[in-house]
Order: C-alpha cells, then sequence, then structure tokens
C-alpha cells in the first residue's frame, strides 16, 4: 500500500516539474513517426484547449494487429493519426536469403495469414519463372480452387470484422459459421487451417479428393443465400449505411497515386484486376466479372463501397468455383517433376505479382546459382495500402476513423513482414 | 414496506421497540430484500442475453454449469469476487471506489418505487415518476466518475460521451413519459396502471392504444436504451472505439457492479414502459397481476436484447442529432397533441 502511494506521488512530482518547466505548448515536427517536438520555455498559460494524443494500439480492439496509430484529438475529431508498424517485424526477406526455395514456403503463409493459399502461389509461380517449371493442368486447377475458397474465407473474415468495428456483433458470428466450412474444405485438401503451405513449387503436394469437391459444391450452395441474408442483416441496414457511406473517400487518383491494389483500388472505380488484365494460371478460361465501387450509397470509393465491393468479389469467386469443379480434368499429374534440390541459373531475376484477397502480392528475386536466393524482396498490399490512411483520415471522429481503417482489411503480419 | 411493519408488529419482543426504530428496521429489510432482487434479476438478464444472443447467432452459449448453463452467471459473478481488486496507479483512488457503488445505487434506488403488483411495491410515493426519472441521473454521475477517475484517456473519452448522451436523454424521456401521465391526472406508478383497466380482453384500455401515446411509447423505448446505454447507443462503453471505455479499467468484482447495474437499469425502464405504456398488471385471461406483469417485462426486455444483437451502434453526432433535433421536438408536439386530445374527448381509452 505504501509503496503505491509512493510510488504514484513519485509520479505526480515529476509531472509537476515537468509542468514547471515547460508549457502545455508543444509543436510536434511534420515528419511522420518522428519523435522529435520543440519545448517552448515556460510562459503565462492562455487559457485555451490543447490537443490530446491518444496511442491507439498496438492492443487494441479495432486495429487488427499489432498496429499502432497515433491519434491528436480535439475531443472526438482526430485532427491526426499517423500508423506506426513495426511492431510484427520478422526479417521476412533476409530469411528468405538463407533458406532454400522451397523451404521458403511456410514463410510466405505467415506473411497474409488470411490469404496464405494465395501467398503460397505468388511464391511458387515466382521461383517456376526463375528455373521455368511446367505446372500441370491438374495442378493449376486445384490451386485455383484453393486460391479463390481463400479469397471468400478472407472477404468473409472482412465482412464480420468491418461490422463488429461499426457495433455489429452478430454478422461476425454468422461469417464464422461459413468461413468455417470454408476451412473444413480447404483442409481436407492440405490438412491444415490457416497457415496451409499446401502450393508448392511445381504444384501442390496434395492430390484433390472427391470429399472435398463434395464438400465444396455444398459450400456453394449455400454461400448465395447466406451472403443475401447477410446483405439484408449488415449492408443495407440504415445505421450502417449512415456510419459508412462517404465516409475516408479516396477518389481514383488518389488511389493510383498511393499505389492502392485490390479490393481498395477497384472501390474507388478503376478497374484493374491482374487475373483478368495480366492473367495467370488459367484465370482467362474462366468467366468473371470484375466488381468496381459505383457509390450505390455514397460517394465512390468510401467506406460503403470498399466494404459492398468485397461481397460482389464473393460472388464472383463463387462463378469461378462453379467452373472450376464442373471443368476439373479427370486425371494427370498433381504436381511436376520438380529436382530435389533446386538450383536456378545464375543471374535470373524474376518480378511475379498475382491478385490476393487483398491485393497485389509480388516478389522479385535475383539467384547466384546456389540453392538460395541472392536478394527476395516481397511487396505487400496492406503496407502500400496503408500509405494513404494519414491522409484521408484528417479531422474525422474517432468512430470514423475506426471504420475507415476497417476497410483497409490489414494484416500486420503483411504489412511488417 | 407496510407488509414488512405488519410483519415486524407480530414478531414477540422486537414489536415493543420504539416506533423509529421500527421503522429503521423495516426500511433496512427492505432494501436487503430489494438487493437481493436486483442480484436474481441481473443473473437471470445475464444468462437471457447470452442465450438469446448465442441463438441468434447460430451458437449455444453457455451449456456446462446447470441446466443449459443457467448457474453459469453466478459462477461468474464468483469468479468475480475472487479476482484481485486492482486500482491503477494514477488513478483517483475515493472516487475510483466510489463510482460502482453510486452507479449501482442509482439502479437501486429506483427499485424502492417500483411495483410488481397491485400491493407489492416496497414505497408508495405519489410521485413515482419523478422519482424514477431522478433517480436514473445518478447512474450518469456514477459513470463520470468512473470515467474520470480512472486516469485513462479511453476511459475520459466515454465519461464525456456519457456526460453528453445520458443527460441529452435525460430529456426525452421525460417528455415521452407525460402523455400517460396526463391521462392517469397523477404521478403515482398504481393509479396510471389502474388507469389502464378492462377493455377488450382486459388489454383495450391500454395507454399505447392511443395514436399520442403509442407514439410516447416508441420514442420512450428508444431513449431508455439511450439511456441504458444499450447498442445501438453503447457509445460509453463502444468496445471497437473505445476498448471498454468507463470501466476499462474496472476488473473483478467492481466491474461486476457495473455489470449488475447495467441489467437492473435495464428492468428498470422495461418495468416503466411496462407500467406506463402496456397497462402493469392487467391483463388477459384472468392470469395472476404480478405473473402478467413479469411475463410483460420479459417481453420488453426480450425486444432490447433482439435490438442489441442486430444493429449496428451509431456515431456521436447521430446519436445528439437524434436526441435535439427529433425526439425533443417530437416530444414538445406530442405532448400538445395529447393535451388536446385528452381536453376534447376528456380520455385516452
Amino acid at each position: 500500500m505504501d509503496g503505491r502511494r509512493s510510488q504514484r506521488r513519485q509520479i505526480q512530482d515529476r509531472r509537476q516539474k515537468e509542468y514547471e518547466k515547460t508549457t502545455s505548448a508543444v509543436q510536434l515536427d511534420g515528419l511522420m513517426g518522428s519523435k522529435r517536438f520543440m519545448v517552448i520555455p515556460a510562459q503565462p498559460k492562455p487559457l485555451q484547449g490543447e490537443p490530446m494524443v491518444v496511442f491507439m494500439g498496438p492492443q487494441h480492439p479495432s486495429t487488427h494487429g499489432v498496429l499502432q496509430v497515433e491519434l491528436h484529438t480535439d475531443g472526438e475529431v482526430v485532427e491526426r493519426a499517423v500508423p506506426r508498424i513495426g511492431f510484427l517485424h520478422r526479417c521476412k526477406e533476409k530469411i528468405g536469403e538463407s533458406v532454400a526455395y522451397e523451404s521458403y514456403v511456410p514463410y510466405t503463409d505467415r506473411m497474409d495469414y488470411l490469404g496464405a493459399m494465395n501467398t503460397n502461389w505468388v511464391w511458387s509461380m515466382a521461383v517456376e519463372k526463375l528455373c521455368g517449371i511446367e505446372v500441370p493442368e491438374r495442378a493449376e486447377y486445384i490451386r485455383v480452387f484453393a486460391g479463390e475458397f481463400n479469397r471468400i474465407a478472407s472477404h468473409l473474415l472482412f465482412l464480420g470484422a468491418f461490422g463488429m468495428d461499426l457495433g455489429a456483433i452478430t454478422p461476425f458470428l454468422h461469417v464464422f459459421r461459413d468461413r468455417e466450412m470454408v476451412l473444413d474444405i480447404l483442409e481436407e485438401l492440405s490438412g491444415a487451417r490457416l497457415c496451409f503451405g499446401y502450393i508448392q513449387i511445381g504444384g501442390v503436394h496434395a492430390d484433390m479428393t472427391p470429399r472435398a469437391m463434395d464438400m465444396a459444391r455444398r459450400f456453394l450452395k449455400v454461400l448465395r443465400p447466406h451472403l443475401d441474408d447477410l446483405n439484408e442483416l449488415l449492408s443495407y441496414n440504415q445505421i450502417f449505411i449512415k456510419r459508412s457511406a462517404n465516409i475516408g473517400v479516396i477518389t481514383a487518383p488518389q488511389a493510383i497515386a498511393y499505389g492502392l491494389t485490390g479490393p481498395m483500388l477497384r472501390a474507388s472505380g478503376v478497374n484493374w484486376d491482374l487475373r483478368r488484365d495480366e492473367t495467370y494460371s488459367l484465370y482467362n478460361r474462366f468467366e468473371f466479372d470484375i466488381p468496381t465501387g459505383q457509390g450505390l450509397k455514397g460517394t465512390v470509393g468510401d467506406c460503403w463501397d470498399r466494404y459492398y465491393l468485397r461481397v460482389r468479389e464473393m460472388y464472383e469467386s463463387a462463378r469461378i468455383l462453379d467452373q472450376v469443379i464442373e471443368g476439373f480434368p479427370e486425371g494427370g499429374e498433381f504436381r511436376a517433376k520438380v529436382p530435389g534440390v533446386l538450383r536456378p541459373p545464375k543471374g535470373g531475376e524474376v518480378y511475379v505479382r498475382a491478385e490476393c484477397p487483398r491485393g497485389e502480392v509480388a516478389f522479385y528475386m535475383i539467384s547466384d546459382g546456389s540453392t538460395k536466393p541472392y536478394r527476395l524482396r516481397a511487396r505487400g498490399p496492406s503496407f502500400c495500402n496503408l500509405s494513404i490512411f494519414e491522409t484521408i483520415s484528417k479531422d474525422m471522429l474517432i468512430a470514423d476513423l475506426v471504420a475507415t481503417l476497417g476497410t483497409f482489411d490489414l494484416v500486420m503480419g503483411e504489412v511488417d513482414r | 414496506m407496510t407488509l414488512v411493519l405488519n410483519l415486524l408488529a407480530w414478531l414477540p419482543l422486537i414489536n415493543r421497540l420504539p416506533e423509529s426504530l421500527l421503522l429503521i428496521l423495516a426500511a433496512v429489510i427492505c432494501a436487503v430484500v430489494a438487493l437481493g432482487a436486483v442480484s436474481v434479476v441481473a443473473l437471470v438478464a445475464v444468462w437471457a442475453e447470452r442465450k438469446v444472443s448465442a441463438h441468434m447467432q447460430c451458437r449455444l452459449g453457455p451449456m456446462e454449469v446447470g441446466w443449459h448453463g443457467i448457474f453459469q452467471t453466478a459462477a461468474d459473478g464468483l469468479k468475480l469476487f475472487i479476482k484481485e481488486d486492482i486500482i491503477p496507479a494514477m488513478a483517483d483512488k475515493w472516487l475510483f471506489i466510489m463510482a460502482p457503488a453510486v452507479v449501482f445505487s442509482g439502479a437501486l434506488l429506483a427499485w424502492a418505487v417500483l411495483p410488481l403488483g397491485p400491493t407489492w411495491v416496497p414505497a408508495d410515493l405519489n410521485i413515482g415518476v419523478l422519482y424514477l426519472l431522478a433517480t436514473s441521473s445518478l447512474v450518469a454521475i456514477g459513470i463520470i466518475m468512473a470515467g474520470w477517475s480512472a486516469h485513462s484517456k479511453w476511459s475520459l473519452y466515454g465519461a464525456m460521451r456519457t456526460a453528453a448522451q445520458f443527460l441529452s436523454y435525460e430529456i426525452p424521456s421525460a417528455l415521452f413519459l407525460l402523455p400517460p401521465v396526463m391521462a392517469a391526472g397523477s404521478l403515482h406508478l398504481g393509479t396510471i396502471v389502474d388507469g389502464q383497466q378492462g377493455g377488450i380482453l382486459g388489454v383495450g384500455n391500454w395507454y399505447v392504444w392511443n395514436p399520442f401515446c403509442l407514439i410516447a411509447f416508441v420514442c420512450y423505448y428508444v431513449s431508455s436504451l439511450a439511456e441504458t446505454g444499450r447498442i445501438p447507443f453503447d457509445l460509453p462503453e463502444s468496445e471497437s472505439e473505445l476498448v471498454a471505455g468507463f470501466h476499462a479499467e474496472y476488473s473483478g468484482m467492481r466491474f461486476a457492479f457495473f455489470f449488475m447495474a447495467e441489467y437492473a437499469d435495464l428492468f428498470v425502464v422495461s418495468a416503466i414502459t411496462t407500467l406506463l405504456f402496456l397497462g402493469g398488471w392487467h391483463g388477459p385471461f384472468g392470469l395472476h397481476g404480478t405473473v402478467i406483469y413479469i411475463l410483460k417485462v420479459s417481453a420488453v426486455i426480450f425486444v432490447a436484447l433482439w435490438l442489441r444483437w442486430t444493429l449496428p451502434r451509431l456515431r456521436i453526432d447521430q446519436l445528439m442529432a437524434t436526441c435535439w433535433k427529433f425526439l425533443i421536438p417530437l416530444g414538445l408536439i406530442n405532448i400538445l397533441g395529447a393535451g388536446l386530445w385528452l381536453a376534447l374527448t376528456g380520455d385516452f381509452q
């Protein structure tokens, strides 16, 4: 008891001394993330408010991981919000330069852990391009199957989490019911439920099973009615629209200037999807539309558009999956003949990108003829998307800030890498 | 109170005490009984909330402790009771300790005038409605104390939101309680309930069937949700923005007091709705008054749970706009309309 009291007195004394030394007018330097500030010597204190600096995160429920946002607030209004990252940095790119090509697959799982299949896939494509490996047709079908299901799982989680950010708790558990079914399918394929490591260099590591096909058919039958239910419950709810329409608007030129990709870019009205515009794997065989933001409830590129775009993308993914199941080849290899130890030719240099749930994931590699890459660099869509946050979050209410941050669909594992 | 006094007068030895002591003794007994009742109601309401939310979200909720987890809340209460009591180093200690007590007593005081039936009422005040409005303000003071004393910025946000929200919504909730009071010509809860006796099937004379009272009923319900701080108006604690708002720094039994106060409050506003608009203990099929009353209150509480697990949260400016730009003008016009109706027809039935 005494210890606590004396500790408290010490803190108070220190604060008092600090207060006497300085005035309240602490001017923060404009540089992002810098800690420099100017202390003005003591002067009679004018009677006026001062901005309160609040640190949101890294253990805040709405930062979706270990993001920290420095809020400069005037009451409920946030004058400036600066994201601070790096709490989950694991030197992924440097690790990539010290492990073999095929051993790096599990590391890519842990970058974007909600779209692990897709990240595996990009890595495998990059190494295949470096080594000149041809992937069998059956393997490509399985890859599209797994990748699109993972996209649905990731978008479902986003819908629930975004509803939760706005205070709607029930949709979160409804989407988890559906996501559970997707994870069951992926578990049947790969044996894992989150970090799959399933798509390997040259193909996939286990063949498609008839049971997985059945489960997929059953799931696709219920997905559309469930999404319609979700629209009734959340998307067209009046309070939900009031909270998300016309909030955090990103215009198309802004989106392009900041290098946004994926749903964030398309919601601003830019029609760009690598699956169609720079087609890879089997995507040129399937029919699907690229939804773009239309500003149905407000402005093009607002939070509601970014939310609803993901709902529409799920319908499109379901369309692709229908075609995959219909055209699935009877026989064939599920993995190309790949040597036990991969040695790509010296001086190889590739940059391979693909459309993942959150946007473009890309790997840039230089090989030096050994079993490990000489240089490795990864591009994470969440990281690039986050760059626009400080610009669009000026003079927002705290609640709007949370909503806007929610639509970024951040995965911190991939921001920090 | 009278009942307890009569009982005491019955007992040998005790009935020889002076009358003033007997009164105090009776009051203490009533308070203890009310405290017990609040705890039981809170326990049941928490369990109901968890089960209702679970079934709305395709899950089962608590299933382990007792039949369908009915004793889960009691077990949780026990756990909270034996947890470490943490007071943050920078907190204003006495305010921090007092805040849960103030909030809980605000909820408890209202129970003094809530009748369970025609004769079952702890304190039969003739200004019951006024008393209820007054005690509900105490909750806001307690919450502001909690948010201020914890010395956390998130708690402070919660406290400021509470100050704005609870004080604003006091006005419409008072305005919308007036039409039934006007019709009964009394602030006495029993008189207001008895004004709704009879009619078709025993429900025809409820005040809610009158158009002006219907508006008042719906709007009072909305304001009462805002006053109890439940979704879509749970801004004081809004979990995804302010972590837990005013009670972010509380744990153990102090947290449990906030929790119990919330559900006691929910019961109080649902009881007020039932008494003033839905005929209190008058109902069809010749059921016992208290049974009818409890059933009605449960139905009103269920609607609150239903709304909570369906709707997203409003933003602070939207919340204030709803109050000042919509509910308060509507309330004033509604009183005028109800007054005209009464002047022309003399009655609401």
